[in-house]
């Protein structure tokens, strides 16, 4: 049993991990419609720039998540200014290659500036975690982890609920023509969308290197796609979608690494997924629109 | 006259035309090759380059001309190369002539890949759009990691399987009787291959991919194909079955990747478990988005530029991939922006009139 709630501890844990970077991709393709495969680069070089801050500045770890949100937000809207913003005109897969271009240009970027060798991150949180939890695998990371992903989704929540910028955002997602007719800035809320998401990437960059701390170019790209996995799970578009999508994936990832097969770990979470697709082809919280004639 | 009949269509005399390139650029390249003025680079090359081609030509069946984007083309190469692999490598006593172990290798991995497809396409093509897309996607990865997991060897009593789950077994565990070899260990993937796949090969390949991809674009199962592209619910009301038309697309395609795959598996002596991954069916993606959805002989030029494009970047050494980054950005911007494409479309116009007026004076 104890056994049994290590691994819980474990998939929760990198779950929500996953759950952050599933918010900022449900956000992002929410409102641009657009697969964006740079989103796992993004994560990766928050976490290369609060490793900088940490490591060669030697300035203490909230700095440095703060000097990793404000680098990759500006990133984010840059991306989003200079790769795609001129084909909003274009077709959906003009997009998605230039996403992969970004995504190999950061990938490359951060090779050339930090070099292939992995890096040993050492982790932004640390406290003494109470003895009853502890036997439970359960660390200080995780637990700031969890409680973050909390904070965000409530936050998240209350943003496109509450706010006029989030109504805004929900306006675009659901048509980009209407909303500008209501004299909503179309440009500004997408770039607005881009710089929320990369803002997301980077926390959950600093949390995924503090829980795994092996940081190089490729750290982000799996994590990226599975994160991606875990929206689509939850059903795209959909705020609790993406947390309870992206919590699931990381326990079945978990439990399958435990129990069935390391190397196989992927292939389970995927073949779940692709379960949950035929049998609700929206997803667990998407909303099935059905085709009019 | 039926010859005149048969040469005025117009989309007849273009398949003509690229059948006439690609023998064109093979004669001249055959002829480079057997003087050596082919760079050693390059001349390391033709073989993976043609695998490509057949891979940008065949995802573009599914992508461009029947509507679905799939991201896990990668996986079913990794099918074909791997049971392409096998069927040689076991087959050598039987088949001595290399030619012939090539072909028959390259119609094992295109019937494995398609047998493959087949069983991904009925999951698969009840989805659309972006959950196609990222369940294709999860095929390739679980493919992928299948393949990690089998260690494959052959000896005189026949073919030995197994299937790695807990990663506690190894080759030795294969008790091949003596003289026997391993083919696939695991994780290592394939090594020790005898490298039989030859430029010729790869050629002939592309050819029969031609023939094969183009006919079908041309016939009454491609004008369906196209049809249910272009509108399912239209399609569906005049008697197309879409579920089989993109089914026949999906698995042709896998076939002809699975032969690709069997080409570039038997064309290395080493092979990576992971060397199919998702950047490998990316990197077909963007050959053939560049050379332009259902544009056949753009594939096939995107694929060997893209294909150059790396190795003859090398002089910015390190900066090279990110040159290359830089040029997928800027082209796909360039050729999809409304108001430079505009641009380009008014001067080319400007040509056409005057070549016109210059026709009509003569």
């Amino acid at each position: 049993m104890s056994v049994f709630l290590q691994y819980l501890a474990n998939g929760l844990t990198m779950g929500s991990v996953y759950a952050i970077i599933a918010l900022g991709y449900t956000m992002v393709y929410g409102i641009a419609k657009m697969l964006n495969f740079a989103h796992g680069d993004v994560i990766m070089i928050g976490a290369y720039i609060s490793f900088c801050v940490t490591s060669y500045l030697e300035l203490p770890a909230i700095v440095s998540v703060l000097a990793a949100v404000a680098v990759c937000t500006a990133l984010g809207i840059l991306i989003e200014g200079l790769a795609y913003k001129p084909l909003r005109q274009a077709g959906p897969l003009a997009v998605l290659i230039t996403a992969i271009g970004v995504s190999y240009f950061l990938q490359n970027a951060a090779q050339l500036i930090w070099g292939a060798t992995p890096k040993n991150f050492t982790s932004i949180v640390s406290f003494p975690v109470p003895e009853g939890l502890r036997a439970y695998n359960v660390s200080a990371v995780g637990i700031v982890t969890v409680v973050a992903c909390l904070v965000i989704m409530a936050g998240l929540m209350w943003f496109t609920g509450r706010t006029k910028m989030g109504k805004a955002m929900r306006a675009c997602s659901e048509d980009k023509a209407a909303a500008q007719l209501m004299g909503i800035n179309v440009n500004r809320t997408i770039s607005m969308t881009f710089a929320i998401g990369s803002a997301l990437a980077a926390i959950a960059g600093v949390l995924l290197c503090s829980y795994s701390p092996v940081l190089q170019p490729t750290t982000g790209s799996m994590p990226g796609i599975k994160a991606f996995t875990a929206a689509v799970f939850g059903g795209i578009g959909s705020i609790p979608g993406a947390f309870v999508g992206g919590i699931l994936l990381g326990i079945i990832e978990a439990m399958a690494q435990a129990y069935i097969s390391t190397s196989l770990a992927n292939s389970i979470v995927f073949g779940v997924l692709i379960v949950v697709l035929l049998v609700k082809p929206a997803g667990l919280f998407g909303k099935y629109v059905p085709e009019k004639v | 006259m039926a010859v005149m009949k048969f040469l005025r269509d117009k989309r007849t005399r273009r398949d003509l035309l690229t059948y006439a390139l690609v023998i064109a650029v093979f004669a001249v390249v055959y002829v480079m090759q057997a003087n050596h003025m082919i760079p050693r680079m390059i001349a390391g090359q033709l073989v993976p380059i043609c695998a490509y081609v057949v891979m940008a030509l065949s995802l573009n069946l599914v992508v461009g001309v029947a509507g679905d984007l799939s991201l896990g083309h990668a996986g079913f190469m990794s099918v074909g190369a791997y049971t392409g692999i096998v069927a040689a490598m076991g087959l050598s006593e039987v088949i001595p002539d290399d030619g012939l172990r090539l072909i028959v290798a390259m119609a094992v991995g295109a019937a494995s890949a398609a047998l493959a497809g087949f069983l991904v396409g009925i999951p698969v093509l009840r989805l659309s759009g972006d959950y196609l897309a990222i369940v294709t996607l999860a095929f390739g990865e679980i493919i992928k990691e299948i393949v990690t997991c089998l260690i494959v060897g052959v000896d005189e009593r026949g073919l030995h399987v197994l299937f790695n789950l807990t990663g506690s077994l190894s080759v030795s565990d294969l008790n091949l009787a003596e003289g026997g070899i391993a083919i696939i260990k695991g994780a290592q993937g394939a090594s020790g291959v005898s490298v039989i796949s030859t430029f010729a090969a790869g050629f002939l390949l592309v050819m029969v991919t031609l023939v094969v991809v183009l006919n079908l674009v041309r016939s009454r199962t491609g004008r369906a194909i196209m049809a249910v592209r272009d509108n399912r619910i239209a399609a569906e009301s005049v008697g197309i079955s879409t579920t089989r038309y993109r089914m026949i697309a999906f698995v042709v395609s896998a076939a002809l990747a699975g032969a690709a795959g069997a080409l570039f598996g038997n064309g290395f002596s080493q092979l990576s478990a992971t060397k199919f991954d998702f950047n490998t069916s990316i990197l077909i993606l963007v050959f053939v988005v560049l050379g332009g959805l259902g544009n056949m002989r753009g594939s096939m030029v995107a694929a060997i530029a893209l294909t150059i494009l790396p190795e003859a970047l090398r002089q910015f050494s390190d900066y090279r991939m990110l040159v290359y980054a830089v040029v997928l950005i800027l082209v796909m911007i360039i050729s999809n922006n409304d108001t430079l494409k505009s641009a380009a479309h008014r001067v080319a116009s400007r040509f056409a009139s005057r070549r016109k007026e210059v026709g009509a004076d003569a």
